[in-house]
């Protein structure tokens, strides 16, 4: 009896793609039609056309910014997960760490990202990275911190007694229990923390330094009434955080490979 | 000969704050011979898994002696000295199969080498060699069991403890299940401290089937149990011994024991 559910499997799995792919680009023809029909001034909204002639036309550019906008996301994503995971780590390992780094942490997520980066730029002044790769750390951290701290707390009540009745030191209580079972927990923070990332790489860019970010040529395409151009960046830096989402989803799916969902 | 098991005044008093004390075990004078294989019977709550965490060190008795194979419990398992299955099989999902079952070898320092030869013999002890690569998660609930079986004999053990191993399986694989256990303790001549609810289980299995009842929770009665391959028995296959007479006579026993403590 696999017929009939494979027959029903396969047309959803197709309407899976094909429905928000429709849905899309009834989107944009609507949009277009909006605003040629109402003359809807190019400062409120240019028409999609406009920004694809933008998006080929600032190719180049839009593929270093890119670069430069994703690298300070992935410098601050790997400091940020290794950061949270030690501090996670050690939280497990001890109640005094713990109650000492668990409020901080908590209250790092309560910090606005737009009132660090402005700090950080004078602080480390407006040539270099730093400013903004420590920005998208700070935003790292948190989500690691709390997955992986949660994690690592998650032992099955048989698993404690099984290394109590082997008689397994605390080290090994956590390399052979506590660490291999927090893995699910510290890759679905690094899978929530990966878009994150470029998030806050591209905000923290508003606030002056280099020009050679997604962030700053938006800011200063908008400045200069390029609109479309505007747009145009928007939309790479959309595509950024989509393909940081799918990579931390992949590095998820690779690493828990073989365990019950 | 030193006993696998002593228990001598055994009281166990759990503290559950507001609700008070709860008395779980109450004066167990229980001794296992070696080689021997007893069970522990009784209704929820009589504190027959308590007492079988009493020996395994997880629980500390309140009052009175417990000694294993004439250390302190607490001597005993560190070091090694017994093997133990839970309820559940507790299988480390992360890690294949023979390396579960090598994990207490692992945690002593055994060579790899060793780990790996060890795990070979017990996957072919419980039938499943063929799993040995194979994750947790792509067997069956018996087949879990078995490794998890298969892991407690892993340090070649003079006592294993197991905790309503059978308890989820279905009634074949169960009885199945049964007859590998009996063949794997006379083969390593290990004693088994053996916890279950069901009373034709304990009887087929055991030498002695002890029954407790519950508030506090003590020992009412021992009942001579008919595990196969005794002396005095005849036949060697447990399919035979639950045909026997004493087999009946033994699960009524038993019953009126439990019926006996509840009145």
């Amino acid at each position: 009896m696999t017929g009939p559910s494979l027959a029903t499997a396969a047309p959803r799995r197709g309407g899976g793609v094909l429905a928000p792919v429709a849905l899309g680009v009834l989107v944009l023809v609507v949009w277009h039609v909006v605003v040629v029909a109402f003359a809807v001034p190019a400062f409120l909204l240019p028409t999609p056309l406009a920004i694809a002639q933008q998006f080929v036309a600032q190719f180049p550019v839009i593929l270093s910014t890119a670069a430069v906008t994703g690298g300070n996301a992935l410098v601050g994503l790997i400091a940020g997960f290794l950061i949270g995971l030690l501090l996670a780590v050690l939280a497990a390992s001890s109640r005094l760490i713990a109650e000492l780094t668990t409020p901080v942490v908590l209250a790092a997520s309560a910090i606005p990202i737009v009132a660090l980066a402005p700090v950080f730029t004078i602080m480390f002044g407006s040539t270099t990275e730093i400013a903004r790769q420590l920005v998208v750390t700070v935003v790292v951290i948190v989500p690691v911190f709390v997955s992986s701290a949660r994690g690592l707390r998650a032992v099955a009540p048989v698993h404690g007694d099984l290394m109590t009745s082997l008689a397994a030191t605390p080290w090994q209580r956590a390399r052979f229990v506590r660490l291999p079972g927090a893995v699910p927990y510290v890759m679905t923070g690094l899978r929530l923390a990966a878009p994150a990332a470029v998030i806050a790489s591209v905000v923290a860019e508003y606030f002056g330094g280099l020009q050679n970010g997604l962030g700053s040529r938006i800011t200063s395409a908008a400045a200069n009434t390029a609109y479309a151009r505007a747009w145009a960046f928007v939309v790479a830096s959309i595509v950024l955080g989509l393909l940081f989402h799918l990579g931390g989803t992949l590095v998820e799916r690779l690493v828990t490979r073989g365990r019950p969902a | 000969m030193t006993a696998a098991v002593d228990l001598t005044g055994v009281d166990k008093t759990f503290d559950t704050g507001a609700r008070g004390a709860v008395h779980a075990l109450s004066g167990i004078e229980l001794s296992l011979a070696p080689g021997e294989f007893v069970s522990l019977i009784g209704p929820s709550g009589c504190g027959k898994s308590t007492l079988l965490r009493v020996v395994a060190d997880l629980e500390q008795p309140s009052a009175g002696s417990v000694l294993v194979g004439g250390k302190s419990a607490r001597q005993a398992r560190l070091d090694q000295d017994y093997g133990i299955a839970f309820q559940q099989a507790g299988l480390l999902e992360w890690r294949t199969v023979a390396e579960n079952v090598e994990l207490p070898l692992h945690v002593h320092g055994v060579g790899k080498a060793e780990r790996r030869a060890r795990a070979a013999e017990l996957l072919e002890l419980v039938g499943l060699a063929d799993f040995a690569g194979s994750r947790p998660g792509q067997l069956s609930g018996g087949m879990q069991q078995r490794v998890a079986i298969a892991r407690a004999l892993a340090p070649q053990p003079k006592l294993l403890l197991m905790d309503e191993p059978f308890g989820a399986l279905d009634e074949m694989t169960r009885e199945r299940m049964q007859a590998e256990l009996l063949r794997i303790a006379r083969e390593s001549g290990a004693a088994v401290l053996f916890v279950t609810h069901s009373i034709p289980e304990a009887v087929v299995l055991s030498d002695r089937v002890v029954v407790m009842t519950p508030r506090p929770g003590r020992i009412t009665e021992i009942v001579t149990g008919r595990r196969p391959g005794r002396a005095d028995l005849e036949p060697d296959d447990v399919e035979d011994v639950r045909e026997t007479a004493a087999f009946f006579t033994a699960v009524t026993a038993v019953r009126e024991a439990l019926r006996k403590g509840h009145g």
